[in-house]
């Protein structure tokens, strides 16, 4: 992100060369285990590099920033400079460039939470803690940082806590929040999995588990997801009555000879027209059909000879899929 | 114009994230019939049904995948149509305003997750990427646990259901940039670089992903799909106007009553939808909206019947972008809401192209001067000269995007700038600059 001239940001360090060395010393180190798992997250891709920014985000889980040892990590799995790896680094917004607290603590400032609010709980937040953007709390518990749009407007003003969901904040609530953090608490997020910390949800970013318990993982999967404004709408059709038009009842997936020879005259536009009839009789019994083409049914034997499956096509097709029997075949 | 929950069907259903609940209300039916289909019939399908990229843009989404080079029968393939093919879910919501796609891959994570597998299946991709959003980790996480459900029940890895076809779908996280939520910088960033957009042509479907033809669509458009696929063509143009049909979740955020996620038919006016959402709160009365986020122009009051779909709010003077309704009141500043906005994509800015890059930066300058007091009587036009250097000079949307809150504003709006002017300014006003007299505009 560039920063504009003048701005925090852009007096920050780059973090590559000028971190703050102090806390250097006390950084777990990047182990065997780690780089074993960093090569794991490069498999994932056709290309090892597409595992830049993942990796990135298991650096933040080791190490709570992008450290030099992180960069260096990095570049040498990838065969990258530090130059390389340390330009990527520093072009987002999640990856910090000095050590975070234990809890990233982010306050959506822009526009709609910004006049619901947003703006007065970052600088009461902002004053409780003595710290401005991207600082952190003397006592290391939390980072303050402002954000931009969190994609929870309906919820605004949003709080995030390593990004967890705390939604419909004003400042008393925001202020408790923080110094509950403070406190060791863990307050429970309005949407979102019990709180860990920074550096295990970084672990998750990097698409890595960051609990040895499956139990664990379940709970956190099962946090809130949904409050009132995400089901409001279906909530609304429900009590009104309203709900979209009925699908027609699907072309029975008959299962036929598998002859694809014989499965190339299956879809004549005459058929094809009748079934469009059927289908336009406009048999509200969308329940049956689901029956019908339950997931215990027989499975279509494959591709080739279920062309029929072109519901819905309310003209007889000259288009696309008629007469390109071969190409099924290829596909085969 | 009724509700038509078909998206958003699932999200009160109880533990709707799960491979149980999902499959139980009909999920992985639309997987089964699309596999029973050739690609190029699915390809067919979805161009009959008229689906158009929910994302901001507005795409015919069957043409976007017919448009990936496939092997001629018969033919050895070449060049492009021989490389492999991609599939990339665009999860990076962050439009401002914009909040439809986080809450879909919550509550329903496996109908974007069938989506993907069909969408692939139909232009014969082997492997697909859900690009999430960074911040989203609750989303990012209902999704890694869908995609593990997906493989164990055998609707992803080798052989999928049986039919031959293999996929490989992987869950990335992004790292905090709006950019990435243009396509061609989301693909640098996939492939591990600073997100930057990149030159088009060619585009990502002759030279995406590693270069390779890719296919890019957004989380709400994919998950349309099932539906289009069981309901067929017909059904899915029973709703909405015949050039944007379909079902569309339009997200009301701001000073209204009941805020949230309200599926109804495109074409669905800001009237009806403001009524469902209990109108503007008590006593006040609406100021400005956004019809899809902050980068499509301001609509005011007067525009309140206009059919919310690509082409009614194009042809009204704005986009329909994610359909993320912003509603403000008569006490919301509407210059202090632009240059909250405009300081965004100056943050935003990637830096790659100048007239974004420095522009950005000097509309903030001279927004900010007019919110706190020092504004002069110039910079009303200075404001419309900068817009004009940035608005199809920047490289990307991202430029032209910042763009439409001010134009817009200034169009809708100027009074409100001349008051923030002091006095001495506001006297300049009449007597230089192509200006209208203070009070002449609506």
């Amino acid at each position: 992100m560039s920063a504009l001239p003048g701005s925090p940001e852009a007096a920050a360090t780059t973090g590559l060369n000028a971190s703050p060395t102090a806390h250097v010393e006390d950084l777990p180190p990047l182990t065997a285990q780690h780089e074993a798992e960093a090569r794991a997250v490069m498999a994932r891709y056709p290309q090892p590099r597409s595992g830049l920014l993942p990796m990135l985000h298991l650096v933040q889980s080791v190490q709570g920033y992008v450290s030099p040892e992180g960069v260096g990590f990095c570049a040498r799995l990838l065969g990258l400079t530090k130059a390389e790896v340390g330009a990527v680094a520093t072009f987002y917004t999640m990856y910090k460039r000095h050590p975070a607290g234990r809890h990233l603590v982010s306050v959506c400032t822009n526009t709609l939470c910004g006049v619901l609010g947003g703006q007065r709980i970052y600088d009461a937040v902002s004053a409780d803690l003595g710290v401005g953007h991207d600082q952190t709390a003397p006592d290391g518990s939390v980072t303050l940082e402002h954000a931009e749009c969190l994609a929870a407007c309906d919820y605004a003003p949003v709080v995030t806590v390593d990004y967890e969901f705390y939604d419909q904040q004003d400042v008393g609530s925001a202020r408790e929040l923080v110094a509950a953090l403070r406190r060791g608490e863990k307050p429970r997020p309005t949407r979102g999995a019990p709180l860990t910390d920074f550096r295990g949800i970084s672990r998750q970013l990097a698409g890595l588990s960051q609990f040895t318990d499956p139990g664990d993982e379940r709970i956190a999967v099962d946090g809130p997801s949904a409050g009132e404004p995400t089901v409001i709408g279906v909530r609304l059709a429900a009590e009104r009555g309203e709900a979209a038009p009925a699908m027609q009842q699907p072309p029975e997936p008959t299962p036929e000879p598998t002859d694809p020879v014989a499965t190339s005259s299956g879809g004549t536009p005459a058929e094809q027209a009748g079934d469009a009839t059927v289908a336009a009789a406009d048999n509200p019994a969308e329940r049956s059909g689901a029956e019908q083409n339950h997931p215990d049914a027989p499975e279509p034997a494959g591709r080739e000879d279920a062309e029929r499956g072109a519901e819905g096509t309310e003209t007889p097709p000259a288009g696309p899929g008629g007469g390109t029997n071969s190409s099924i075949e290829r596909e085969a | 114009m009724p509700l038509t929950p078909v998206l958003t069907q699932r999200f009160d259903a109880p533990r709707s994230w799960t491979l149980e609940t999902y499959e139980r209300l009909d999920g992985y039916r639309a997987l089964r019939t699309a596999l029973g289909m050739t690609p190029d019939e699915l390809v067919g399908l979805v161009k009959d049904s008229g689906l158009r990229g929910r994302g901001g843009a507005g795409f015919p989404t069957g043409m976007k995948w017919s448009f990936i080079p496939q092997p001629e029968p018969g033919e050895t393939p070449t060049g492009p149509a021989a490389a492999p093919k991609y599939l990339v879910v665009n999860a990076d919501e962050g439009e401002p305003g914009t909040c439809k796609d986080v809450p879909l891959m919550m509550a329903d994570p496996h109908s974007l997750v069938e989506g993907v597998i069909i969408a692939a299946y139909a232009i014969r991709s082997h492997f697909a990427v859900i690009y999430v959003r960074g911040e989203a980790v609750h989303a990012h996480r209902r999704l890694v646990a869908a995609v593990r459900e997906a493989y164990a029940a055998g609707y992803l890895g080798t052989d999928v259901l049986g039919s031959g076809y293999d996929l490989e779908l992987v869950v990335h996280a992004g790292a905090g940039a709006y950019i990435c939520g243009e396509e061609t910088a989301l693909l640098d960033s996939l492939e591990g670089y600073r997100g930057q957009p990149r030159l088009k042509p060619p585009f990502p479907a002759v030279a995406g992903l590693y270069g390779a033809p890719t296919v890019i669509n957004n989380v709400e458009t994919l998950a349309s799909v099932p539906y289009v696929v069981r309901g067929g063509a017909a059904w899915f143009k029973t709703m909405g106007p015949e050039k944007s049909p379909g079902p569309k979740i339009y997200s009301l955020s701001g000073r209204v009553v009941r805020p949230g996620q309200y599926e109804a038919p495109m074409g669905t006016t800001m009237r009806e939808l403001l009524e469902l959402a209990g109108g503007v709160r008590p006593g006040h009365e609406l100021k400005f909206w956004t019809p899809g986020g902050s980068s499509t122009p301001y609509f005011t009051p007067e525009h309140l019947d206009v059919g919310l779909d690509f082409d009614s709010v194009a042809a009204a003077g704005s986009m329909l972008g994610t359909t993320a309704l912003m509603v403000f009141d008569e006490t919301d500043s509407i210059v202090e809401a632009t240059l909250r906005f405009t300081e965004f994509y100056a943050h935003e800015s990637c830096g790659k192209c100048t007239p974004c890059r420095e522009g950005t930066y000097w509309l903030v300058q001279i927004l900010a001067r007019l919110v706190h007091g020092h504004g002069r009587a110039a910079d009303l036009d200075l404001l419309t000269d900068t817009c004009d250097n940035i608005l199809g000079r920047s490289f990307c949307a991202l430029g032209d995007g910042a763009t439409s809150c001010i134009a817009s504003s200034l169009k809708y709006f100027r009074d409100d700038y001349v008051a923030l002017l002091p006095a001495d300014e506001q006297g300049r006003l009449g007597r230089s600059l192509r200006l209208e007299p203070v009070g002449a505009m609506s």
